[in-house]
């Protein structure tokens, strides 16, 4: 899987430039603190020891910044994109398609992009040794899920709805139905790792990780019902557009006020 | 002044209809902006999702040069953090990326991914990355960065990725010139310098403390 070949270049039509240097490097936008998620959040306890607690250091976007690993196909199988069969049977659950695109913020596709999930059974309870919710285990659902985004940014898998579980963080805490998401894109300033929720999940209000999400993006994080999606007699449909980071096109020398003949 | 039609507020109960000036031609005029998707926490259950069999492999084994990066993370506390997803990104040693994204063109090195991806589970805290030491790289602003590994790192308890570079104890005169290097203040430095060690170095990383890792907004 080593020295996989490069696919064709994506050139999000940046026109950032690094001063001085030669090189056209696009610059990346960085979300504004009142719409992007905090690394640390009190109500979420396991982030008091660990999110830092200095204010981070502006880095430049730099080439190391701006590149970032082509991981393909060969990383995928077709059967990673079907959750619901997985140990020669059919897992238990609500059957769901999740679709959508991944786009940047300029509102390009993102082509050729790996995207992973992981998620809990329809009970609730992870595949994991260190998930001791006393739900049943799904002999036929592991939970893991592969797909790469094709060439208009467009992903699709099937797989069921997962359930709410319990966890420590406070008492009677419920985490929200989720379905994790991690994302590459084409450079290292676009990596994602997130979470997917579902619509009007009545466990939202409790939830601190949902709550970290900066009220006016929270709706960003939250899939959509798709009645045209959905397969008859077979499976309900959410859709969910991922955004990363495209251009910073923060306008610096822009007249404001329209005066342009 | 301009008007973004799809710049709508947040409605927050009860509905406000909005007043009659905001009815404008229709059209944009500013280019499209989508907002990011919201980062959230890895969780303790990544490994489930994002165990990869050669996820250590950032150069091959047995590659001429291949060194080991070993390190470990602690908390607050000075515990070791057992359930972390350390990812490495880096030049190869001719100073060239594997990625089209590159300007000066994709490079290819014999062996050499310039990618890994590991836990730190095996031992508790820990994590070792097979690669090859980068090259130098342009700075973009006349000058050659200091051989460096862009590091992220996801964990139960961090609601984003943070982001910190490894740079190389044995790099003394190139670390003096690297632009990044020289904007830290002096004595957060060698939070971000690997020391040698019989099969290549290593680098702890503190997310807080007196010897807080200094990490970066990218």
């Amino acid at each position: 899987m080593l020295g996989s070949v490069a696919k064709g270049p994506y050139r999000p039509g940046m026109t950032g430039t690094t001063p001085g240097g030669g090189l056209h490097l696009p610059r990346y936008m960085r979300e504004p603190d009142a719409t992007r998620t905090p690394v640390g959040f009190p109500d979420y306890r396991s982030t008091g020891l660990r999110a830092p607690l200095r204010a981070p250091v502006d880095l430049a976007h730099r080439l190391t910044e701006v590149t970032g690993p082509v991981l393909g196909e060969d990383r995928v199988l077709p059967s990673d994109a079907d959750l619901t069969l997985r140990n020669g049977g059919e897992a238990v659950g609500q059957r769901i398609l999740v679709h959508g695109r991944v786009l940047d913020s300029d509102g390009r596709p993102v082509p050729n992009a790996l995207v992973e999930v992981w998620q809990a059974n329809a009970g609730g309870r992870y595949r994991h040794v260190v998930d001791v919710f006393p739900a049943p285990l799904d002999p036929h659902f592991d939970g893991l899920g592969r797909v790469m985004t094709d060439s208009l940014g467009r992903y699709e898998f099937m797989t069921i709805k997962p359930g709410a579980y319990p966890w420590g963080n406070h008492h009677n805490a419920w985490r929200p139905a989720h379905i994790h998401f991690s994302l590459f894109g084409r450079s290292f300033t676009q990596r994602l790792v997130t979470q997917m929720y579902f619509p009007d999940d009545p466990l939202f209000g409790q939830d601190p990780i949902f709550n970290s999400i900066p009220a006016a993006a929270r709706h960003r994080a939250i899939s959509q019902f798709s009645l045209e999606r959905t397969v008859d007699n077979w499976a309900l449909a959410f859709e969910w557009n991922i955004v990363l980071r495209g251009s910073d096109q923060t306008p610096f020398e822009t007249e404001d006020d329209g005066d342009v003949a | 002044m301009t008007v973004n039609p799809l710049d709508v507020p947040d409605v927050t109960e009860p509905y406000q209809p909005l007043p009659g000036r905001s009815r404008t031609t229709g059209f944009l005029t500013e280019p499209l902006r989508l907002g990011t998707s919201p980062s959230a926490t890895v969780g303790p259950y990544l490994a489930i999702g994002l165990t990869w069999p050669d996820g250590t492999w950032a150069a091959e084994e047995g590659v001429e040069g291949g060194i080991w990066i070993r390190g470990r993370i602690f908390d607050g506390n000075g515990d070791v953090v057992p359930d972390a997803m350390v990812e490495t990104w880096q030049a190869d040693p001719d100073g060239g990326f594997p990625s089209p994204e590159d300007p000066r063109g994709a490079a290819s090195y014999p062996g050499f991914r310039g990618f890994a991806r590991v836990a730190t589970a095996q031992p508790p805290g820990e994590f070792a990355v097979h690669t090859l030491k980068p090259g130098r790289v342009p700075d973009g602003e006349g000058g050659l960065q200091a051989p460096h590994i862009d590091v992220s790192l996801f964990a139960r308890g961090l609601l984003d990725r943070v982001v910190t570079r490894i740079y190389f104890a044995d790099e003394a005169e190139a670390n003096a010139e690297d632009v990044v290097l020289r904007g830290l203040p002096e004595d957060r430095r060698d939070t971000l310098i690997a020391t040698p060690t019989d099969d290549g170095y290593r680098l702890d990383i503190y997310l807080q403390g007196d010897r807080e890792t200094v990490f970066f907004a990218v």
